[in-house]
């Protein structure tokens, strides 16, 4: 093993330090659909100025109301929860600012929020612990040198990486661009952990072929060697088969309705960390595993 | 291949075409029945598309289900589902939905809420008003107990399980208003059978004490009970006017409230916007699909050419699917078919990269796409179990949003799954291309290999 390959856990230990810094450092915003509040968006016929909406809404003492324009005739309205007559007495103070016509309403108290959040952890953690043994289990004939449950962990590292730099860039975006987060995000981080997992498996996959091979034909292969090689032999069909799902999301992204956007975008950098990952994180420490305990037993050379 | 006689070797190719054929009619077949069914607005299985892409109200109402025993519950969101759907058929709204929807067990707070879905109502103010008005009818016991060292009496009211649940019908009488003025209006209710039984059960056993009647929370009146009442009927007193009576008549019996009720989540889409986000959806799908198809093609060539249409027939049946389920496609569901189709190519492009490997070891066409397949199995099975996974625990996290996305995620693995290896795998094996050939190995190679 030579020393250099270490060296491409940088690349994978950067991206996760950067991540946990903007998560820390900014923090992730939420939208209405988790911490509760409403949104209107109006269509206006001609649409009046920011200042005479504010100025009119005022009086109506609910709170802070952010307005903003979106494409040549909306007005998007951010607030807190409203009852329906306050909705409506809302409406009314608009309407006497021109014809205008609701493109959507949103209002969401904050306890159904509560639950997703609390159910997400749930769900986050279900499918760490699913996903981890499940790989244990599909690598339970592979015990040597590495043992199969190793094979889960590293997965785990792997994910974790996978879902801390979407979550950092949105703690970014949010910083940046006011991007907030809501039940679509929630759900691309859930996917980015079942699907940024493919290429790792792939890899897993063929070093499992490949020591069977080497037992059989009693090829004494450094483990090391077997990890590089298996993982140049599917170099390729590892970056393809996250290709494809690549164009796909990003014909999402760019195409797609406005309130897919966020979801394709997570996913998409999910994606692409999960890829690099795959390569440059899961191999590198599955090595690294090896490496540690065979100068912890001593003697042993495969 | 047993058999190495060219005999032999010449049914195998036919049964190859015949069944590549044979397949190609199948998902021919099911793709004219997508395109009628779509085509045709009287058919019997039109996709059915979610408020977020047809326009409509959301609405969300909590159940405070906190006073109650967590075996009647159950029972009583379904007393609270009729009667919240017979306010809404009043509406005529087409197709409404109201359904109810649990928090899960890992929830830190119980709670029980109804979603009530009104297509095509982007007006919901005369919705929620209507639905404001059913009444909530309780009767309870009044007790009073003036506690060691207080002058005054307490005041309790204690909960009976008697409610509007249990109401058959309600009218208005005048004139019968005992001691009070003869003419007052006055609801006359009467309970249906079960609930004549607790009513009589109530006043048999608490006779001399006064039991309360509350509409919506509040105190109406609270009759002595002078005797016990069998038969099931009760008046509810409390100085109506003749108008007020007749309305709270006319609520009652559309049915009342079981438990109390507020709404916690309104979301009305116009029907435009949802127009805009299906025709987005559905533009995005198709220009994503080609770019991948020429992906494919260029770089898996003739293997690339079988995924392509292995992938169009796993479009087709999972459209069948859809209107079959059927599945109600939202926003989101969208999302999760694009996502998919990116997916379901994948144990194409295993197989393919295998295929070119065995190749490579000298293998002949046929023995590489038998190998190719067995031996991406193992990789295709477990990245899809991963797959299901999420799939799973995604739905179970469930609102609907999410479910639309899982059930249609989900879906798609399984398809994909059965796509992959069974329509590839017959196409690619009735292709009629030699080992021995130049072009027939250029083709079955890929990215920038010769």
């Amino acid at each position: 093993m030579k020393k250099k390959q270490y060296l491409f856990l940088i690349i994978p230990l950067i991206g996760s330090l950067v991540a946990i810094g903007a998560i820390f450092a900014w923090g992730l915003t939420p939208g209405i659909d988790l911490a509760g509040g409403s949104m209107l968006q109006v269509s206006y016929e001609e649409r009046p100025s920011v200042e005479l909406v504010n100025e009119k809404l005022a009086p109506l003492g609910y709170g802070e109301i952010r307005v903003q324009p979106s494409g040549d005739h909306d007005f998007i309205l951010r607030q807190r929860e409203l009852t329906n007559e306050e909705k409506q007495a809302l409406s009314a103070a608009l309407g006497e600012l021109g014809t205008f016509s609701e493109v959507q309403f949103n209002s969401v108290g904050p306890s159904i929020g509560d639950e997703i959040v609390h159910k997400s952890w749930w769900a986050v953690a279900l499918v760490s612990l699913a996903i981890v043994s499940f790989i244990a289990f599909a690598f339970r004939h592979v015990s040597k040198p590495v043992a199969s449950w190793k094979y889960g962990l590293v997965t785990i590292v792997t994910l974790v990486h996978d879902v801390l730099v979407p979550i950092g860039l949105f703690a970014y975006l949010g910083h940046a661009h006011g991007a907030e987060i809501g039940v679509f995000f929630i759900v691309a981080i859930l996917t980015t952990l079942g699907i940024s997992i493919n290429d790792t498996i792939v890899i897993f996959d063929r070093i499992r072929e490949n020591l069977r091979i080497n037992e059989i034909k009693h090829r004494g292969e450094l483990f090391a060697d077997v990890v590089w090689r298996s993982t140049k032999q599917s170099l390729t069909r590892s970056i393809n088969t996250s290709m494809t799902v690549v164009i796909m999301l990003v014909a999402l992204f760019i195409l797609g309705p406005e309130s897919t956007k966020d979801f394709s975008l997570t996913l998409i950098i999910g994606m692409v960390a999960g890829t690099y990952s795959s390569l440059l994180l899961a191999s590198p420490l599955l090595i690294f595993i090896e490496e540690r305990q065979r100068k912890n037993t001593g003697v042993q050379s495969t | 291949m047993t058999d190495n006689t060219t005999g032999g070797k010449n049914t195998d190719r036919v049964i190859a075409i015949f069944r590549a054929i044979a397949v190609l009619i199948a998902a021919a077949l099911i793709g004219y029945w997508v395109y009628t069914t779509t085509v045709n607005p009287d058919s019997k299985h039109p996709f059915k598309y979610g408020l977020d892409l047809a326009g409509g109200s959301h609405l969300v109402y909590e159940a405070d289900v906190s006073s109650l025993d967590q075996s009647e519950v159950p029972d009583l969101m379904n007393t609270l589902r009729e009667v919240i759907e017979r306010r809404i058929n009043v509406f005529g709204v087409s197709e409404p939905l109201v359904q109810i929807e649990r928090s899960s067990v890992v929830s830190e707070r119980r709670s029980e809420r109804l979603v009530v879905e009104l297509p095509g109502v982007t007006d919901v103010n005369a919705a929620i008003r209507n639905i404001g008005q059913t009444p909530l009818l309780e009767f309870k016991l009044l007790s009073t107990s003036t506690p060691l060292g207080a002058t005054s009496t307490e005041v309790a009211y204690i909960d009976t399980g008697l409610t509007g649940r249990y109401l058959a019908n309600a009218q208005v009488v005048f004139g019968q208003g005992g001691a009070g003025l003869s003419n007052e209006p006055i609801v006359s209710i009467a309970f249906n059978e079960e609930g004549s039984r607790l009513f009589e059960d109530i006043t048999r056993t608490h006779v001399g004490e006064q039991l309360a009647i509350f509409l919506d929370g509040e105190l109406k009146s609270a009759p002595r009970i002078n005797e016990a009442i069998a038969g099931g009927k009760a008046v509810i007193s409390g100085n109506f006017t003749p108008t007020e009576a007749r309305d709270l008549v006319r609520n009652l019996n559309f049915g009342a409230l079981p438990v109390p009720i507020t709404l916690v989540s309104t979301q009305t889409i116009g029907s435009s916007l949802g127009d805009d986000a299906l025709h987005a959806g559905v533009h995005a799908g198709i220009v994503g699909f080609i770019i991948l198809a020429i992906f494919l093609i260029i770089w898996y060539r003739l293997p690339g050419v079988i995924s392509v249409v292995a992938l169009v027939i796993w479009v087709v049946i999972m459209l069948a699917l859809f209107k079959l389920i059927p599945v109600v496609l939202t926003a989101a569901g969208i999302a999760g078919f694009i996502l998919s189709i990116g997916l379901a190519v994948d144990a194409n492009v295993l197989i393919a990269e295998r295929m070119k490997e065995e190749l490579r070891a000298g293998k002949n066409i046929h023995e590489a796409i038998s190998e190719g397949f067995s031996r991406a199995w193992l990789a295709i099975r477990d990245s899809n179990t991963a797959h299901v996974i999420v799939g799973v625990i995604l739905f179970w996290l469930g609102t609907a949003l999410i479910k639309g996305f899982a059930l249609v995620f989900t879906i798609g693995v399984f398809v994909s799954m059965f796509s992959a290896i069974t329509v590839s795998r017959t196409l690619l094996l009735a292709l009629p291309i030699s080992n021995e050939s130049k072009i027939g190995r250029f083709l079955m190679s890929s990215g920038f290999s010769k």
